[in-house]
């Protein structure tokens, strides 16, 4: 037998991801998206500790007053600090999401895999119960378990994490169909391999691309459901600040105090444009058509 | 008489990572006279559809223009308005692409489709478009076209969808016509049909044609001049007979010996080495790297095109020693079974795809749609090569699928050595599981593209020999040089390897489980020529030293012809054929396999394939009698769909089933 030096891999896992990560960055979109997304979470982060003023310190001698030297974004109806309220007016929908979208992913790309694999009558069957799902408007969905089960982060979390991973469903099981269709799983099982061996090593780190952009995808969706649904006034509730509840309360003087909306839908706006470009350029560097949207 | 397509001193190149402008077309010339058919010739990567696209003012994305000139029709392409592009092209300069199928919208009509092409492009008036519509259907000899005309592009076979798209390019009444790889991926029989098409409509019409492929069979039958390009640049251009018969440059030289032939049973010889990438061609002559001939000359200095005595160019120092060396290699015979004990046996195997209707599942009843697969019985020796043709559909791939226990045959059993196999793979034990080894047509499939080398070539060493750590290393490495490629390969990605090396690593990992049986895929088709060569020989030189069995399944029968001790002619799922290989391609032989044979393009401008049969695409078989009954050129009457035919055997060993006696079968 022949001597090989063990050479050091050239494709180790962690290489694999700088290699992705610095495809995402060559490219503008990644770098603007990227860029706009790491502001935003360590904004989140930190905003409690740099920001101006009390955020719920109201004065009814600065009600309404424009853009100045001591309020740069103004003050909203109550007084208070408008570049406060946006500043930490992203905290509660960056942490509900940021937990939802992981479990979403989870527990809907599973699904999805398994129906993949499984196929025939019963993926059959358990697929159109997902379309009639899906067929339903979702703000209806989750008012009703919301008002059945009340807001609050314990609600809201699994509330969001289990509409927005039914779609996820569709897309691991479309992916996996893909995958297993493909000669490298047939030749792996040609092989004798078992099944969670051919799952675990050929299917899934290919799912997994898939899964990720969706779920950069289903991120900037909850985020926007999140931020709604504080506008109607089941997400987060007063005094809290946050980006969704601030337009709705500084919709009614819009026309005269035109910036306690725009703070917040700049912020708001800015983060899930992050978001997208983000997912675009990560697609684009896994080299995944994202021609295929998901609908919602 | 001046040029109608000109294109003068063209470079074009892209932008590379580093910056760098790394050239895929080269100062190149092509001038095409009206009625000329131009035929640009070489490896993929050679830069041949870009200078074809080039034609048009049409530049693939990335790329841009560095340097030159296309004129055509007196217009410079580069220098004209969308708009203007627009009206030419599809107009007086048309494309048919490589794979119609895809370039035909799915949801609209042949009719619609072929519609708006006169509409953008005729000048008839619309109320005539319907009834021109049909006429340019007929002229593609497309059979009942008014019936055509209400179709839907999936609806229709690739040939079928390949005439409509040659319709669709006519519709403007083109002066030329850019055909790149037109009939890539078609079969045989529809390929030689397409061919004889596109010759005839040239005639007829004076069209000039700029025809890109591979293939040179194809280039030669159509074809009036050839260019071969190399690495972005044009090295041989000549007559047809010329460049094919007395090619001067090594480069066409090499192509030319790497294709198998089908009159010889001798091994094709590989063109060693690969084409260097854009930009990385040196000071030197491009082909250095792979020329027998090459001196210190061709490294330092890079040669000129100049006029070749027989009238086209060459750009080699070395003419005349390349003149003289050709005809002088020979390929070498391939390994030949000598007889033996029977390694595998199939008998009786029945596959069906069908599946049975609700109600027959109901009434416990079985289907009766006639099995897709039926009647193999075939037995193969130890270290026999069986090869397996027929058209697209005809069941070759389901067999191995079968053999492999992918796919549960309907009826009938499989035996390996003295073992019957369960069906399914996954009642087999190991042993006979790692007997049993499956290579696949397509490398960039059958490859998982996050496993490096590595990782894919343990995978069958771990399962079956249960090695770890640097055994593991080291064994892997070593069947990395049993394939050619070094132990360095190990760490890369299949994305970092070039098509003939992903397929080393698909047979690399069938040989590492050290099979009795090898089941090879179609498993060249997806390769350049002169890397099908190689692999080639690989296969061959690998059956020589482990004396491996292989059922060798592929649509080209010079390829089968090359390996094969044995020849199965299917034709539906049925067997109409079977012998030694020079039995099956030299003697008697059923009628399918004549018109199989007869359609096989050689690079020969003087020989004309035969077109016997139509070429149709059957999508079921027969219920009863001669599966090749509705397509057979020498049917003989209501025996041929009533009776199954009679086994018939000239010689021993050889086995024909037809109704026509064998002295008839004899006779053309």
């Amino acid at each position: 037998m022949t001597e090989v030096a063990a050479t050091p891999a050239e494709n180790t896992r962690l290489q694999r991801t700088l290699g992705i990560l610095r495809d995402v960055m060559v490219r503008p979109s990644g770098a603007i998206g990227l860029t706009l997304v790491t502001f935003h979470v360590i904004l989140a982060v930190i905003s409690p500790w740099i920001v101006p003023y009390d955020y719920k310190a109201m004065n009814s001698l600065l009600m309404l007053n424009g853009p100045s030297g001591a309020h740069w974004l103004g003050t909203d109806h109550l007084g208070r600090d408008v570049l406060t309220r946006v500043l930490l007016g992203g905290r509660e929908a960056l942490l509900v999401t940021g937990v939802a979208t992981p479990i979403a992913v989870i527990w809907g790309g599973l699904l999805g895999i398994f129906f993949g694999l499984v196929g025939g009558r019963l993926d059959e069957v358990l697929m159109r119960v997902v379309d009639a799902f899906l067929s339903l408007p979702w703000i209806l969905k989750m008012l009703v378990l919301i008002v059945t089960f009340g807001t609050g982060i314990e609600v809201l979390i699994p509330t969001l994490a289990f509409f927005y991973g039914i779609p996820v469903i569709r897309i691991a099981r479309a992916a996996t169909h893909d995958v297993v269709a493909r000669d490298f799983v047939s030749a792996a099982r040609a092989r004798g391999h078992g099944r969670i061996t051919v799952i675990r090593r050929e299917l899934l780190p290919n799912v997994l691309d898939t899964l990720m952009v969706e779920g950069a995808m289903r991120w900037s969706w909850m985020l926007l459901a999140f931020s709604s649904l504080s506008f109607l006034g089941f997400g987060v509730s007063p005094p809290t600040p946050d980006w969704g509840l601030m337009i709705a309360d500084a919709r009614g003087f819009m026309s005269f105090a035109p910036w306690g909306v725009l703070g917040p839908v700049i912020a708001l706006s800015s983060l899930i444009i992050g978001i997208n470009l983000t997912a675009d350029a990560l697609a684009k560097a896994l080299g995944i058509d994202r021609a295929q949207k998901a609908p919602v | 008489m001046s040029a109608l397509i000109d294109i003068r001193d063209i470079s074009v190149g892209f932008v590379g990572r580093d910056g760098r402008t790394r050239e895929v077309l080269r100062n190149i010339d092509l001038a095409v006279a009206p009625g000329e058919c131009v035929g640009l010739v070489g490896e993929s990567g050679s830069g041949k559809s870009t200078l074809a696209l080039a034609a048009m003012g049409y530049l693939k994305r990335g790329l841009r223009l560095l340097n030159g000139s296309a004129v055509f029709s007196g217009t410079d392409m580069f220098a004209q308005s969308r708009r203007e592009l627009e009206r030419i092209r599809g107009g007086q300069l048309a494309l048919i692409p490589q794979n119609s199928g895809q370039s035909l919208t799915p949801t609209l009509r042949i009719g619609a489709q072929l519609g708006e092409a006169l509409r953008l492009h005729s000048a008839l008036p619309a109320d005539q478009h319907a009834a021109k519509v049909v006429e340019l259907l007929g002229h593609v000899r497309l059979p009942d076209p008014e019936a055509i005309v209400a179709r839907f592009p999936h609806e229709l076979s690739g040939g079928q969808q390949q005439r409509v798209a040659i319709a669709m390019a006519l519709a403007g009444e083109p002066e030329a016509l850019l055909l790149d790889e037109p009939t890539t991926g078609l079969d045989v029989t529809t390929q030689a049909h397409i061919l004889e098409l596109l010759r005839d409509i040239a005639a007829d019409r004076g069209m000039a044609m700029v025809y890109v492929s591979h293939d040179l069979g194809a280039i030669a039958r159509v074809c009036t001049r050839v260019v071969v390009m190399y690495a972005g640049e044009v090295v041989l251009e000549g007559s047809t007979r010329h460049v094919l018969k007395f090619p001067t440059h090594p480069y066409a030289q090499g192509l030319l010996a790497s294709i198998p032939k089908l009159d010889d049973s001798a091994l094709p010889i590989a063109l060693d080495g690969r084409p260097p990438a854009p930009g990385d061609a040196g000071a030197g002559c491009a082909f250095a790297d792979r020329c027998a001939l090459v001196q210190d000359r061709c490294r330092s200095t890079r040669p000129q095109l100049e006029a070749s005595e027989s009238g086209g160019t060459v750009r080699c120092f070395f003419t005349k020693e390349a003149g003289r060396q050709q005809g002088q290699i020979i390929g070498a015979a391939p390994a030949r079974f000598s007889g033996g004990d029977t390694m595998l046996d199939l008998d009786g195997l029945a596959i069906s795809y069908a599946r049975p209707r609700l109600l027959d599942q109901l009434l416990g009843r079985g289907t009766d749609v006639p099995p897709t697969v039926d009647d193999i019985s075939i037995s193969i020796g130890k270290g026999e090569t069986l090869g397996l043709v027929g058209e697209s559909g005809s069941g070759k791939s389901t067999i191995l699928k079968t053999i492999a226990g992918l796919l549960p045959p309907a009826a009938g059993a499989v035996t390996a050595g003295d073992q019957s196999l369960p069906h399914m793979v996954e009642h087999r034990d190991p042993g006979q599981l790692r007997q049993i080894q499956l290579i696949f047509q397509n490398p960039d499939d059958s490859l998982n593209p996050r496993h490096t080398v590595a990782d894919i070539l343990e995978q069958p060493l771990k399962l079956y020999f249960g090695l770890t750590g640097g055994k593991l290393r080291a064994r892997s490495a070593e069947i990395l040089e049993r394939v050619r490629l070094g132990a360095h390969y190990l760490d890369r990605l299949p994305s970092q390897l070039s098509g003939g090396e992903k397929q080393r690593v698909a047979i690399a990992r069938a040989f590492a489980a050290g099979p009795e049986i090898v089941l090879c895929d179609e498993v060249t088709s997806a390769l350049d020529v002169s890397v099908q060569a190689a692999v080639l020989d690989l296969l061959n030189d690998l059956k020589r030293s482990q004396g491996t069995t292989y059922i060798f399944v592929s649509h080209d029968l010079a390829v089968v012809r090359a390996l094969s001790d044995r020849v199965a002619v299917l034709y539906q799922g049925r067997l109409c054929e079977i012998g030694q290989t020079d039995q099956v391609f030299e003697g008697e032989s059923h009628p399918y396999t004549k018109v199989l044979l007869g359609a096989v393009l050689e690079p020969d401008p003087d020989a004309a394939p035969t077109l016997a049969a139509d070429d149709i695409v059957e999508r079921a078989p027969p219920a009863s009698g001669c599966p090749f009954q509705r397509r057979c050129p020498r049917r003989l009457g209501e025996i041929c769909d009533t009776d199954t035919p009679p086994w018939q055997s000239p010689e021993a060993g050889h086995f024909i089933r037809c109704h026509i006696s064998l002295e008839d079968l004899n006779v053309d």
